[in-house]
């Protein structure tokens, strides 16, 4: 079942939303990490990899704080975040960001040794069965950063379909954006509640117990939609699925 | 339904409660996604053809001036007339000059986005010519008094029986939702167009620099009679659209109708090359290729180079979550879903609300994975918002706001003090674990959807304290 990594070191990089909002699937990821052997730490002084000013076209802001969290991971070793998003903000955007600035190389080396949890799991640690245990009914959701700017589509289902006890039935237009989008959500809220609705719909057909999704931020819509509804479905990350901890939040 | 007057939010706002628009919009890009999946599905190797498809276009865009040149001296020596136009305003000048010199009263127009983008049909109408669109979907919205709201499919927005209605008023035709017999009525009316026409004006799909052949891709015919029936053709074509050779454009007509209707092949696909000649029966007497630039010149070396890449093919328009929401028209701009959200401000600047546009996006990049050239439009998109800040555009207090972001996430201090103070004023509004009215400027995501509460101790909080622990332990 498990596949211990001995001697393998990992810097946690727990990102700006789950660190405020979702502290639980930090604690939940670092725990699959270390139930794999792996030594994880917390680089110090850790805060965000910027993406929500980038993605606002404020990049001297982005810059900024982009350019320190790569001054706090150098030397770090292998970095694992719980985010398809915030992986895809250091792999896919920061090239541009630091195209020609004094960051361009340590952004690059950075680059390398950046992953996404689920990826890293499956592909670097080469595990696919958590030991993990839902009684339910689970459906997942394809994140779009993941899915399109790292290629994540197999990862999670592998590591879902290994989750005993769990029913794991597909979701409708699994692949269709949720409408989070940052500040999309807020700046054309109507346009964002509009491709909720569709998502809400086909997630309520499939009558799951637990909508899983591997991005804090997709979570924050769908939760909202989901609870707003007064659905029974809950949403959860699926760093908590895996390491037992669906019930950790209300 | 002219809405040049209404902000780019009235708009969304007006098509998001538009039903029979949501019914249309619904039907017309599912059933392209449809398409477009199983036609790509067929392939053997559809990533290599797209790779192919691209390699074409960017060759092309690094030799424009050389394939340019060389596709209008073969032009010429085929018999044909070769006009570059800088703008729109040169174009319209070039055929109004034409038409009255060669007595043309009536113009037959096929389907072509480069003359929609410089309002073509108005700037000679305004001269006193008569223009008949001759394209299904344009003829149905010119009588509606429309603009396109797709790429490929113009009158995508307006369902069967409001079609129908239109053809009642303008045609007399008795009520039916019988499209066969819809059809039929359009092609009788357009028949006599084609015959009295005197000038017959398309786009261009590609230009082939080698043979000096204009293409046009199309499904219904009506290209072909406006090319080959009236005495003179007109051809406005986008700079950008040239090829180098036949075997390149064999690669681009393999990815654009698979990649617009999911059909294999177009019905018609035309290679024109000049007037009829001395032995030829058909064709016209006088052939002019007009090449439009229009500030694509100006975008060719700079960072939105890639956008030129695109051959109108409307796939991310159809798969785009946000086009499927709002439709064309609230994009207000000739060009519309994702490849308009970029084009719009490059090349329609003087649109007010253009800035929006590029905001108006999640990017998922639902866009760029079905690119038949592999536009990476999220980050195009995302340089021009960049370019919108830059340009003062940004919401009042958002650079303020932002600046606030960045010290606070840039001193741990400063970040552990503001998480504090962020679950402290969400503790004040939660409510059984959930956030139902957010204060403004956050307001709007609570109209229809719950926000979590911050966390009471941060993961990085929790994390501190057991590192303590574990050292007090040691």
């Amino acid at each position: 079942m498990t596949n211990r990594q001995s001697g393998r070191h990992a810097a946690f990089f727990v990102t700006c939303l789950v660190d405020n909002f979702f502290p639980e699937i930090g604690e939940a990821a670092v725990r699959l990490l270390e139930d794999q052997g792996v030594q994880v730490h917390v680089p110090r002084g850790l805060t965000c990899c910027g993406q929500m000013a980038f993605n606002g076209g404020h990049r001297a802001e982005a810059y900024a704080v982009a350019g320190r969290t790569i001054e706090v991971l150098r030397g770090q070793g292998d970095v694992v975040l719980p985010s398809g998003s915030c992986t895809a903000m250091i792999r896919h955007l920061f090239p541009d960001l630091f195209r020609g600035t004094p960051h361009e190389a340590t952004a690059a080396e950075l680059i390398g040794r950046t992953y996404e949890l689920t990826e890293y799991l499956v592909d670097v640690l080469g595990v696919t069965d958590l030991g993990a245990r839902y009684e339910g009914r689970i459906t997942f959701h394809d994140a779009c950063h993941g899915l399109r700017f790292l290629g994540l589509q197999q990862q999670g289902r592998t590591l879902l379909n290994h989750v005993a006890g769990a029913e794991v039935v597909p979701l409708p237009g699994s692949t269709e954006c949720c409408g989070f989008g940052g500040m999309f959500a807020v700046k054309h809220a109507a346009i964002s509640e509009a491709m909720l609705a569709r998502k809400l719909a086909n997630i309520n057909s499939t009558e799951a117990d637990l909508l899983v999704v591997g991005d804090a931020s997709c979570m924050m819509q769908m939760a909202g939609g989901l609870s707003r509804a007064g659905s029974r479905t809950r949403t959860r990350h699926i760093a908590e699925v895996l390491a037992n901890m669906t019930g950790v939040r209300g | 339904m002219t809405q040049a007057n209404l902000t780019f939010h009235e708009r969304v706002d007006a098509a998001l409660h538009d039903e029979t628009l949501q019914t249309a919009i619904s039907r017309a890009t599912t059933r392209f996604v449809g398409n477009r999946a199983n036609a790509l599905a067929a392939l053997t190797d559809e990533a290599a053809l797209r790779d192919q498809a691209r390699a074409v276009r960017a060759k092309a865009l690094a030799r424009l001036d050389e394939l340019l040149i060389r596709l209008s001296d073969n032009v010429t020596a085929q018999g044909g007339h070769v006009h570059w136009a800088e703008d729109g305003a040169a174009v319209s000048r070039y055929i109004a000059d034409l038409a009255q010199d060669r007595g043309v009263r009536l113009i037959a127009k096929s389907k072509s986005m480069a003359s929609e983008e410089i309002h073509l049909n108005q700037a000679l109408e305004a001269l006193g010519m008569e223009i008949a669109e001759t394209d299904l979907g344009e003829y149905i919205i010119q009588l509606a008094g429309e603009t396109p709201s797709h790429i490929v499919g113009p009158a995508i927005h307006k369902t069967r029986q409001q079609v129908s209605s239109l053809f009642e008023q303008h045609l007399g035709m008795s009520p039916t939702d019988d499209v066969p017999t819809m059809t039929r009525t359009a092609r009788e009316a357009l028949r006599r167009q084609f015959l009295q026409a005197d000038m017959g004006i398309s786009g261009v799909n590609f230009g082939v620099a080698d043979s000096g052949a204009i293409v046009l891709v199309e499904n219904e015919g009506n290209g072909r009679l406006t090319t080959t029936l009236p005495r003179i053709h007109v051809a406005v074509m986008g700079i950008e659209r040239v090829v180098e050779s036949l075997d390149d454009l064999k690669i681009l007509l393999q990815v654009l109708a698979r990649s617009a209707t999911g059909q294999k092949l177009s019905v018609y696909t035309s290679l024109l090359s000049g007037p009829a000649r001395p032995q030829e029966p058909d064709g016209p007497e006088e052939f002019h290729l007009i090449l439009l630039d229009n500030g694509r010149s100006t975008i060719l070396g700079g960072p939105y180079a890639e956008s030129l890449l695109c051959i109108r093919c409307g796939a991310c328009l159809n798969i785009c979550p946000v086009y499927q929401a709002i439709g064309g028209h609230a994009y207000g701009g000739v060009y519309s879903g994702p490849i308009g959200a970029v084009l719009t401000p490059l090349l329609q600047p003087e649109l007010p609300d253009q800035h929006h546009l590029p905001y108006a996006s999640s990017l998922c990049g639902a866009c760029q994975e079905v690119c038949p050239v592999r536009i990476p439009i999220p980050d195009l998109l995302l340089r021009l918002r960049a370019d919108a800040v830059a340009a003062g555009k940004a919401a009042p207090g958002e650079h303020l706001a932002m600046r606030g972001w960045q010290i606070m996430m840039s001193n741990p201090a400063f970040y552990r003090a503001g998480s504090k103070l962020a679950a402290l004023g969400s503790g004040l509004l939660a409510k059984d674990g959930r956030i139902e009215q957010l204060p403004p400027p956050l307001d709007t995501w609570t109209n229809r959807r719950d926000f979590p509460p911050v966390a009471r101790k941060t993961f990085t909080a929790r994390w501190e304290e057991r590192q303590q622990e574990q050292a007090r332990e040691e």
